[in-house]
């Protein structure tokens, strides 16, 4: 209540800006305004406690009418027909019962490295977006805000605005802040906003519900850990009892792989093809194709002091491959899960390099990883994940620079146990054998993922 | 890139035009109980089919690619609410991509909605678990519940297929007959079950035991939606070590081992219990998983 009407007046003076600033530079008139300001809240602060004393007396009301209804209900059960719902108070206004579902996610983490992480680079592969190895010693994590709610009967919206630390401040993102449409017909959905895009099977996946800390090295070469951008996509569920499952979409192209809004901010573009289905009560599994073409306008990766810049387009393709065991079905006591993916990527233009050269680049590389999950019994996973990259050589003009792969594919082999006291709450233990960078590591993590709140539903 | 632009405009607003409905009745239930019961109600008029069975743990489904394509084709998607399948079925909703079944239009129906839930918590706090803010979900369990259901389904079927509504309607008053004899046999047989003091493993059972005057002194898990501990179990044993209580529940999907542990310790007797149709050998549709939970209890208590 208090929220709204702050709000309301918040709204009210940032939709008279003429007002505020007409007049600066105007000492006594600030003062004037401030006063006003400061009555204007002591009123509405009395009008909002006169208020929520109303409410309360109205819910204590509609309370016991309720236990009421509730009483004559079960005597004359079984005449009923209309919903005896338990739930909302139906007499009287109350704006709070449309709020949207609220729920942050808290994520903690402490890793050690043998080898600094500052200096971290894969030869061949020049990271961007938000890849590369956690924060060395005790860190806070992404701190995630998830709203949403259904617009109306047609409309579904979904705002996730993570509070990132970076270089010590905290600041607010906008990650996912998506509108999608509830009503079309034939299947088709509209998707409109930031978004993680459709490609991939991990691509998608909030990094909460991850089965491993990080993103495998192929995600982390390719995609900058995962591809986020603005756009607009539609999907189309075919009405097959197979489920098949078609989308496309174009992003605005600002990150990494693509970068700079290139094209006049149509910069990228999306495929996806996706099956799936159930073998017995036990087995479920899940393929796809994707493809994304992203246009790279001086796009910068790997180190931050001296960055490589590249024009060019970037195209991906990445195969995926889910499998789901659980006996009969039912996960809660024992399941498995493996997931596999292949990526391919040819990236064709100009780097810049930092000794000032220009240099065509047009170079393959592949990537992939194979990890499985089992949980033996409630509360407790174990995994094991592989990944891989290798690289085609991109001449000798690269030679000495950070494009340049090494003889040996860069490669990493995790292993994690984690443990859940209840759906809302996850505490993980990671070992990863890291033969990715110039120097093998070996790198331990502990990590911790609550969340309160609304309670979410997760995707396949 | 004006014409990709433009085109995207263009088909976004032709998208939305309206709805058009279709024929025959396709019965997505997230839960066995709700098949059979349209089944019960539409007979052959309809095509039911479950997303989950008896040996899954209704609370904890994957979305899975298969549901997903169900939910796209059926007409209505029947559940029962108060937040049991919170967990994967708004995810069904969304990938599904049918307005039809949406929350809101007659496609959605919640059973919970049109019976008196119990457990309604004043306050909720996940210190407790996994509480359900609405009430408790398992409303299945006590027979007088499944006949306002069917009554509200049968209502609704009518209003999704007006062609055989006739016939919807004559199925729920056959279907309701033999249920009112049903139960009056029921309740007859399991007139000694009254004040019976029962340990369910999760708080599956406060329908039935409301219904049959059985008092609920324990559960296994330590909070709702945290598996049993030793912790909890030994201060259980503490608790009923010296005939306590009368008898232990589990379902079919959780593990037997709690219950065996504290049934071996203590001499109460322990059972499973069928939680929906399918759930056991016996329970091959509504009646007759009736008949089992009666036959599994009385035969357990009655030595």
């Amino acid at each position: 209540m208090r929220i709204i009407v702050l709000g309301m007046l918040w709204t009210c003076l940032i939709s008279n800006p003429v007002i505020l600033f007409a007049q600066t530079g105007n000492e006594s008139e600030i003062e004037q305004i401030r006063a006003e300001l400061a009555a204007m809240r002591a009123d509405y602060e009395s009008r909002i406690e006169m208020l929520e004393k109303r409410l309360d007396e109205a819910e204590k009301e509609t309370a016991t009418s309720q236990q009421a209804v509730e009483s004559i209900a079960s005597r004359q059960a079984e005449q009923a027909v209309q919903p005896v719902a338990t739930g909302m108070p139906s007499a009287g206004s109350n704006d709070n019962a449309f709020n949207p579902a609220l729920g942050v996610i808290f994520q903690g983490q402490v890793w050690a490295y043998d080898n600094d992480p500052d200096d971290y680079m894969i030869p061949g592969f020049p990271l961007g977006g938000e890849a590369g190895p956690l924060p060395e010693g005790l860190a806070l994590g992404e701190t995630e805000i998830n709203i949403s709610a259904n617009v109306d009967d047609k409309f579904t919206a979904w705002l996730t605005a993570p509070i990132a630390i970076e270089d010590g401040e905290a600041g607010i993102e906008i990650e996912e802040a998506w509108i999608e449409t509830m009503a079309l017909p034939a299947g088709l959905t509209l998707r409109m906003g930031r978004h993680f895009a459709n490609i991939g099977y991990l691509n998608e996946k909030h990094a909460h519900t991850w089965d491993f800390a990080d993103q495998p090295l192929p995600y982390q070469a390719f995609l900058g850990g995962q591809y986020l951008d603005d756009g607009v996509g539609l999907r189309w569920l075919a009405p097959t009892d197979l489920y098949l499952e078609f989308s496309g979409e174009v992003n605005r192209g600002a990150n990494y792989p693509a970068g700079g809004a290139g094209r006049s901010g149509f910069g990228s573009y999306a495929l996806h093809a996706r099956s799936g289905g159930d073998i017995g009560f036990s087995h479920s599994w899940m393929a796809g194709f994707s493809y994304l073409q992203a246009d790279a306008d001086d796009r910068a990766s790997g180190s931050e002091d001296e960055p490589l810049i590249f024009n060019g387009e970037s195209d991906l393709m990445m195969a995926e491959f889910v499998w789901k065991w659980a006996p009969n079905g039912n996960i809660r006591q024992r399941n498995f899960k493996f997931v596999a993916e292949y990526l391919w990527r040819n990236e064709d233009g100009l780097y810049s390099l930092p000794d000032g050269r220009l240099q065509p680049y047009d170079t393959d590389q592949q990537g992939w990883y194979l990890q499985a999950v089992y949980q033996p019994f409630p509360r407790w996973r174990m995994g094991l994940r592989w990944d891989q990259l290798s690289s085609d050589n991109p001449g000798e003009a690269f030679d000495g620079t950070p494009l340049m792969p090494l003889a040996d594919d860069p490669r990493r082999y995790s292993i994690m146990a984690d443990w859940s006291n209840s759906e809302f709450s996850r505490l993980r233990l990671q070992y990863t054998l890291d033969q990715a960078g110039l120097e093998d590591d070996k790198q331990w993590g502990l990590q911790y993922i609550f969340s309160i709140g609304a309670h979410g539903a997760h995707a396949f | 890139m004006n014409k990709i632009m433009k085109s995207i405009i263009v088909t976004g607003f032709f998208l939305l035009s309206p709805m058009l409905a279709t024929a025959d009745l396709k019965v997505f239930a997230c839960e066995p109980e709700w098949a059979a019961l349209a089944e019960e109600i539409g007979g052959k008029a309809i095509t039911a089919s479950s997303a989950t069975n008896a040996l899954q743990d209704p609370h904890y489904i994957q979305a899975r690619p298969s549901l997903i394509s169900r939910v796209r084709k059926a007409d209505i998607v029947i559940c029962s609410g108060a937040q049991l399948e919170i967990g994967w079925l708004p995810m069904l909703l969304n990938k599904g991509s049918n307005p039809r079944v949406m929350p809101g239009n007659s496609g959605h129906f919640v059973a919970s909605d049109y019976v008196k839930r119990l457990d309604v918590p004043a306050t909720v706090d996940r210190s407790q678990g996994d509480v359900h803010p609405q009430g408790n979900p398992h409303v299945q369990t006590n027979p007088h519940n499944i006949l306002l259901i069917a009554k509200a389904l049968a209502a609704r079927m009518a209003e999704l297929d007006a062609a055989k509504a006739d016939d919807y309607q004559k199925g729920l008053e056959n279907f309701s007959l033999r249920w009112r004899d049903a139960i009056t046999g029921w309740e007859a047989r399991a007139a000694s079950l009254r004040g019976k003091r029962v340990i369910t493993h999760h708080k599956s059972w406060v329908y039935l035991e409301n219904w049959l005057g059985m008092e609920e002194v324990a559960n296994l898990e330590p909070i709702s939606g945290v598996p049993p501990t030793a912790g909890h179990l030994s201060s259980l044993l503490k608790r009923f070590g010296e005939d306590g209580a009368d008898i232990i529940i589990h379902a079919p999907f959780q593990s037997e081992k709690a219950s065996k542990w504290l049934s071996k310790r203590t001499g109460i007797p322990e059972i499973m219990l069928p939680l929906t149709v399918g759930g056991s050998d016996q329970a091959k549709d509504l009646f007759s998983w009736m008949d089992d939970i009666l036959d599994r209890l009385l035969g357990a208590l009655q030595p």
